[in-house]
């Protein structure tokens, strides 16, 4: 069986495996031998995970550039890791900088990339990336064509499973040789950004966003957000108008997400918003103007003052369950 | 470090106006392309390089901004209309050959294009193309160019040879920082990117457009295209259209409505 490297990376948040990463060790068990790359250092309790999910072998390096500098050394361990153990295929998250580790390894391995994937088959030796495109009106299935397969993937890929029988993985420090333009763009400093304490918008069900008709607050949206234990989103016109942050924004400069429910509120529903949400599940939308494009994709609008029509469902689902 | 003149490439794509239904077809499941614009992400790759250069003294500071497009005879248009926004000069590698090139064969044509031009201080791209939208050939092109990559600025300065960046994550807020010649890729948050005006559109008639083809590059056909592609599509569906469901007007009780359909939906 040949060896599928899935890269982790354990320099931000050491000590325990993503769940997007546990799902990532499941696709590559079901494909051939799941290999750990990892970025940072192995704890005991990831070294035990990884053999809970069938990991047969994990490279990996503490060296310090890998988090000085942004992204290239970590695309240098992995396709030197990579390169090491004969992978036939890489999996990597298709975070900002997953999908940029992805590329840059594809480059070294000569190999063909495919992102956003949103899930991943194997057929008769191939992996196949299935995705959505042009902005979520066509999906694909794509494969690549060279000796190595770079995909990387989305959430919910797969229900992460563990392995039948555990496994005790082989354990090797890796020394990476950076190429030295790897080493040109520092990381001089990091700000944490504030945490909402809401699921992260890729995660979550259940989605609530609310665009320019909120106008400045959006202390109706995150109320019926909480009650349903949603995620809070906004279109552009809310993060640029500097009503909620950047990170919220769905679209096509934002996320890109599918939950069972978005509740699109005060939100025309222009191309650009549709680009990140119209592959959700149910759409239930609230606006004033009935002549938003976006009730011609809605399951569910509501013609009305999101000012009136929140506030009443927060308190008729509070009732309900009262 | 004194500020001197700045050498620039933008890279700009002609792509299907997201407007209009985009339609797959044929075997390669090739993106019909007509009906083309220049991708709105890469105004602000070009208004970055504008500013910098700007602030430098312009053209007749000596600074110099190249559009770049890779593509065939219609996407002229692209590097067209960045000349009549205030690009200096265009470099258009035309192509048949190039048809269906993936991420791996775009960056290897943008690679030797950029290289032809000799030594330049900064490659400036957008976020991403709006339809291809994989973010991935900046990442690429920065390591087959060997320059450092810098990418998703939503504020960039250039101070004498040092290029500073804030690059906004899910979780952390980060400063980058590097030393020219560098990769730079900058989001829709970096700028607000001028439009062309009458003078800059008459202006743009005398700016230099030089065509190259494959072999001009030293690139052999076959490794770009669907032929020297890395990645292939097998198969293609477009997903039925979303139809407008229960649409309400509120006379009151809307939110209980709401409610109910939720109930129903079993989401609550």
């Amino acid at each position: 069986m040949s060896a599928i490297v899935v890269y982790i990376d354990q320099l931000d948040a050491p000590g325990k495996l993503s769940t997007t990463v546990r799902q990532l060790l499941t696709l590559a068990r079901g494909a051939g031998e799941p290999v750990a790359v990892v970025a940072g250092p192995v704890a005991a309790d990831v070294l035990a995970d990884l053999g809970v999910y069938g990991v047969t072998r994990v490279l990996y390096s503490e060296q310090a550039e890998l988090g000085q500098y942004l992204v290239a050394p970590k695309a240098d361990l992995l396709a030197q890791a990579a390169a090491a153990v004969s992978a036939s295929a890489v999996l990597v998250d298709n975070g900002a900088a997953g999908k940029e580790i992805a590329a840059r390894t594809a480059v070294a391995l000569n190999a063909g990339v495919i992102t956003d994937a949103v899930s991943v088959t194997y057929d008769g030796g191939t992996l196949v990336a299935h995705k959505s495109i042009l902005a979520g009106s066509w999906t694909v299935q794509a494969q690549a064509v060279s000796a190595v397969s770079v995909i990387s993937v989305k959430a919910h890929s797969v229900e992460a499973g563990a392995a039948a029988e555990a496994t005790s993985p082989a354990v090797e420090a890796v020394d990476v040789a950076f190429a030295p333009a790897s080493l040109g763009a520092r990381v001089v400093s990091r700000t944490p950004r504030a945490a909402s304490g809401r699921p992260e918008l890729e995660d979550a069900r259940i989605i609530v966003a609310g665009g320019r008709g909120v106008d400045g607050d959006f202390s109706p949206i995150e109320e019926l957000a909480d009650v349903l234990g949603a995620a809070v989103g906004a279109s552009r016109a809310a993060t640029d108008a500097g009503w909620i942050s950047h990170a919220s924004q769905v679209g096509q400069t934002g996320k890109k997400v599918s939950p069972q429910l978005y509740i699109s509120v005060g939100i025309s529903g222009a191309i650009q918003q549709k680009a990140g949400m119209q592959t959700s599940k149910l759409i239930v939308a609230v606006n004033k103007d009935s002549e938003s494009p976006i009730f011609e994709i809605a399951d569910f609008g509501i013609v009305g003052d999101l000012f009136k029509v929140l506030p009443q469902a927060v308190e008729e689902i509070k009732k309900r369950r009262a | 470090m004194e500020n001197s003149a700045l050498n620039i490439v933008v890279l700009v794509k002609y792509v299907p106006d997201a407007q209009f239904d985009r339609q797959l077809s044929g075997a390669a499941h090739a993106l019909d392309r007509s009906e083309s614009i220049l991708s709105e992400l890469d105004e602000y790759a070009l208004e970055a390089a504008l500013a910098l250069t700007d602030a430098r003294g312009g053209v007749k500071g000596g600074n110099t901004v190249t559009a770049l497009t890779v593509g065939p005879a219609s996407a002229a248009v692209a590097v067209k209309k960045s000349l009549q926004i205030g690009a200096t000069q265009g470099l258009h590698v035309c192509d048949d050959a190039l048809a269906g090139s993936d991420a791996w064969a775009t960056s290897l044509v943008l690679a030797a294009a950029i290289k032809s031009l000799g030594p330049v201080d900064m490659v400036i791209t957008g976020m991403a193309s709006t339809d291809g939208e994989t973010s991935i050939v900046p990442a690429q092109l920065s390591a087959r160019l060997g320059l450092p990559q810098i990418t998703f600025a939503s504020a960039l300065e250039v101070d004498g040879n040092t290029v500073t960046a804030r690059r906004d994550g899910d979780e952390f807020s980060e400063e980058i920082q590097a030393t020219l010649p560098a990769l730079v890729s900058v989001t829709d948050q970096a700028n607000d990117p001028r439009y062309p005006n009458f003078k800059g559109i008459l202006a743009a008639k005398k700016k230099k457009v030089t065509t190259v083809s494959l072999t001009d590059l030293g690139i052999s056909a076959d490794a770009v295209g669907h032929a020297g592609s890395l990645t292939k599509v097998t198969a293609a569906a477009e997903r039925p259209a979303r139809t407008a469901g229960t649409i309400i007007t509120d006379a009151g009780d809307a939110g209980i409505q709401l409610v109910d359909f939720l109930a129903a939906a079993k989401l609550i």
